[in-house]
C-alpha cells in the first residue's frame, strides 16, 4: 500500500516538473483580468493626479504637480486628512474597548447561546452599509431623535446633543459598522487560546483582573491588533456613513475625492486626494502590520 | 472554562441592543401608518412597503442589483477556481506575489477603485456601461471567491483524486467528476459571499453607475441624499430581510463564522 502510494506521489511529482507551466496556464485568466482591468486603471489614475485641469478646457493630459501642490499647500486637505484620521483612529478605539470585551464574553458562553449571539452580533457585516446608517441618521434625527430622548430620560444629558452632520455621529455610526470586524477578530484569536491556562491561573489563586490582565489580554493582543488595522483602514476609507450621518459640508477623503470627481468634475484633483489616501494606507496598514509581526512572533509562529 | 458575572451579562446586553438598534428601528419605521417618519405606536401599516411598487427607479435598481451580483460572482469564478487549484497545489516561483495580487482589492480602498475603474472606462469609451460596471465587480469580488475556493482546495483529500488517476480518469473527466464535487461546497459559499459584496457595493459601483445602471445601493444612496422618508426605510427593511433569509441559509449550509472569517483581514 505505501509502495503504491509514494509511486503515486512519485509520479505526481515527475508530472509537477514536466509540467512547470501548469499553474501559470491556470492562473494566466486572472492574471490577464487583473492586469488589465486592475493594474492599468490604478496607474492611469496616478498619472491622471499629474494632469490638469480647467473649468472651460476640462482634463489636459500634462504632466504638473498643480494638484500635489494645492493639496500640500491648501490648508484645507490637512484639515480634511486629519479629520478622517482622527475618525478612523477613534472608531478603532471605541471597537476595541468594546469589541475586545464583548467576544471575550461571548466565547464564555455555552454552545448555543454563542452561536446564536455570534450570528446576531457578525450579521450586521452582511447587511447594507445604507441601511445600517439609514437606522443611525433615524436613531440621531434631529433633537427628538430616539438617542437624544434616551440620554435625557436617563439623566445623562440636560439639553439634546447634535448628532446629524457631526463628527460625534460619524464615530457612532462608523463604529457600528466596524464593530464586527474586531469582533470577529479577536474571536479568531480566543479559538488558539487554551482555557486550561486560565483555570490554571485560578487555582494558583489569581483574581479575575488579574487573569484578564495577565493571561488573556497578552494573548488576544495580537487578534485586537489585526482587527485594529482592518478597523482603522475601512474608516478611513469609508464613504457610505460619512456621506450620510456628515451630510455635505464635513468631509472625509473618501467623500472629497466623490465630489471632485462627480459634482465639480475636477478629475485630476479627486485622483490626487485618492491616491494619497491609498499611499498613506497602505503606509499605515504595512507598517504596523510588520510592528506586529515582530512583537508578537512566536504567537504567529 | 469560567463562566459570565452579572456585569458582563448586562454590557453583554447593551452591546446587542447597540448592535440591532439601528437595524430594528429601520424595520419599524418601515411599517409606520403615517405619512412621516415615525415609529408606529398604535398600528402597523404596509402602505410603504407598496407605495415601493410606484417607484419603478427601486424596483429597477433592484433587478439590476440582482443581475449584477449573480453575474459578477459566477465569473469571478470561473477565474478564481483555476486560479485557487494552482495556487494551492503547485509551488512555482512567484506564486506569493501572485495571490498578494488576486487578494490584492481587499487593501484598496473602494472609493480609489470606483475613480480608476471611472477613469479606465471613460477612457476606453465604456463609461456608463453595464459591461464596464460588471467588470468591475468581477475584480472586486474576486478575492472573496479566491479565498473560500482556496480553502477547500487546500483542505481536499488528494487521495481520491489518485485513486482517480490511478483509474484512467484524467484532465476534465477528473475535475468534472472528482475535484468539483470535492471542492463544491466552498465554490458555492463563495459565490454566495461574492454575491453579497457585489449586492451590497455602494462605495465603488456609485462612481461608475449611470440612471440606467444604478444599484440598489446607489439609488438608496442617492434618494437618502435628497431626503428621508418612510419610503426608503421600507426598501431598505426588505433589503434587510433578504439579507436576513440569505444569511441564515449560509449559516445552516457551511457555517456563518467560516463564511466571515475570509471577508474579514484585508492586510495579510
Amino acid at each position: 500500500m505505501s509502495a503504491a502510494v509514494d509511486t503515486a506521489a512519485a509520479n505526481a511529482a515527475t508530472a509537477d516538473a514536466r509540467d512547470r507551466r501548469i499553474p501559470w496556464a491556470l492562473t494566466a485568466p486572472a492574471l490577464m483580468l487583473f492586469v488589465g482591468v486592475l493594474v492599468i486603471p490604478l496607474a492611469m489614475t496616478v498619472m491622471l493626479s499629474f494632469h490638469d485641469w480647467g473649468q472651460y478646457k476640462g482634463i489636459e493630459p500634462v504632466f504638473i504637480l498643480k494638484n500635489w501642490r494645492e493639496i500640500a499647500t491648501d490648508p484645507y486637505y490637512a484639515e480634511m486628512f486629519w479629520r478622517t484620521f482622527r475618525i478612523a483612529l477613534l472608531t478603532t478605539l471605541i471597537t476595541a474597548l468594546l469589541g475586545a470585551p464583548e467576544a471575550y464574553i461571548l466565547n464564555r458562553m455555552s454552545g448555543r447561546w454563542k452561536s446564536f449571539f455570534l450570528l446576531v452580533i457578525l450579521g450586521p457585516l452582511l447587511i447594507s452599509v445604507v441601511a445600517r446608517t439609514l437606522g443611525w441618521a433615524l436613531l440621531f434625527g434631529g433633537n427628538n431623535g430616539l438617542v437624544n430622548k434616551l440620554l435625557m430620560s436617563l439623566g445623562l444629558i440636560g439639553a439634546p446633543l447634535p448628532f446629524m452632520f457631526t463628527e460625534t455621529g460619524m464615530v457612532i455610526a462608523l463604529a457600528h459598522v466596524m464593530m464586527p470586524f474586531m469582533v470577529l477578530s479577536v474571536w479568531t484569536a480566543l479559538q488558539r487560546l487554551d482555557p486550561q491556562i486560565e483555570n490554571a491561573a485560578l487555582s494558583l489563586g489569581a483574581g479575575s483582573f488579574t487573569i484578564i490582565r495577565r493571561i488573556v489580554l497578552p494573548q488576544i493582543m495580537p487578534g485586537v491588533l489585526s482587527g485594529a488595522i482592518i478597523v482603522f483602514s475601512l474608516s478611513a476609507s469609508a464613504f457610505a456613513t460619512p456621506a450620510i450621518i456628515g451630510g455635505r459640508r464635513l468631509k472625509v477623503a473618501a467623500t472629497l475625492a466623490y465630489d471632485e470627481f462627480l459634482n465639480t468634475l475636477d478629475w485630476p484633483l479627486g485622483a490626487a486626494v485618492a491616491v494619497l489616501l491609498l499611499v498613506a494606507l497602505v503606509l499605515i496598514v504595512v507598517g504596523s502590520n510588520a510592528l506586529i509581526e515582530r512583537r508578537y512572533a512566536e504567537v504567529f509562529r | 472554562m469560567r463562566t459570565n458575572g452579572p456585569l458582563a451579562l448586562v454590557f453583554h446586553t447593551i452591546f446587542v441592543v447597540f448592535m440591532l438598534a439601528p437595524i430594528v428601528v429601520v424595520c419599524l419605521v418601515a411599517f409606520t401608518p403615517e405619512g412621516f417618519l415615525s415609529l408606529p405606536t398604535t398600528s402597523f401599516s404596509l402602505r410603504w412597503f407598496r407605495k415601493i411598487a410606484d417607484y419603478p427607479e427601486f424596483v429597477h435598481a433592484f433587478w439590476v442589483s440582482l443581475g449584477l451580483g449573480a453575474l459578477s460572482s459566477l465569473v469571478a469564478l470561473l477565474f478564481a477556481v483555476p486560479a485557487a487549484l494552482a495556487i494551492a497545489r503547485y509551488s512555482f516561483r512567484g506564486r506569493d506575489a501572485v495571490a498578494a495580487l488576486f487578494l490584492s482589492p481587499l487593501m484598496i480602498p473602494h472609493v480609489v477603485l470606483g475613480i480608476a475603474f471611472l477613469r479606465f472606462f471613460t477612457a476606453i469609451g465604456m463609461g456608463g456601461s453595464f459591461s464596464g460596471l460588471l467588470i468591475a465587480h468581477v475584480v472586486v469580488v474576486f478575492p472573496f471567491a479566491l479565498r473560500l475556493t482556496l480553502a477547500a482546495a487546500t483542505g481536499m483529500d488528494r487521495s481520491i483524486e489518485m485513486a482517480a488517476i490511478s483509474l484512467g480518469a484524467g484532465g476534465w473527466t477528473l475535475f468534472r467528476r472528482v475535484t468539483l464535487p470535492l471542492i463544491l461546497p466552498g465554490v458555492i459559499s463563495g459565490w454566495a459571499l461574492a454575491f453579497i459584496q457585489s449586492f451590497d457595493d455602494l462605495t465603488m459601483t456609485v462612481f461608475l453607475a449611470t440612471p440606467g445602471t444604478e444599484t440598489l445601493p446607489v439609488r438608496m444612496f442617492l434618494y437618502i441624499q435628497d431626503n428621508i422618508d418612510p419610503l426608503v426605510t421600507s426598501v431598505s427593511a426588505s433589503v434587510i430581510a433578504i439579507t436576513m433569509t440569505a444569511l441564515i441559509l449560509l449559516d445552516r449550509f457551511y457555517g456563518l463564522d467560516r463564511v466571515l472569517a475570509g471577508k474579514s483581514d484585508p492586510g495579510r
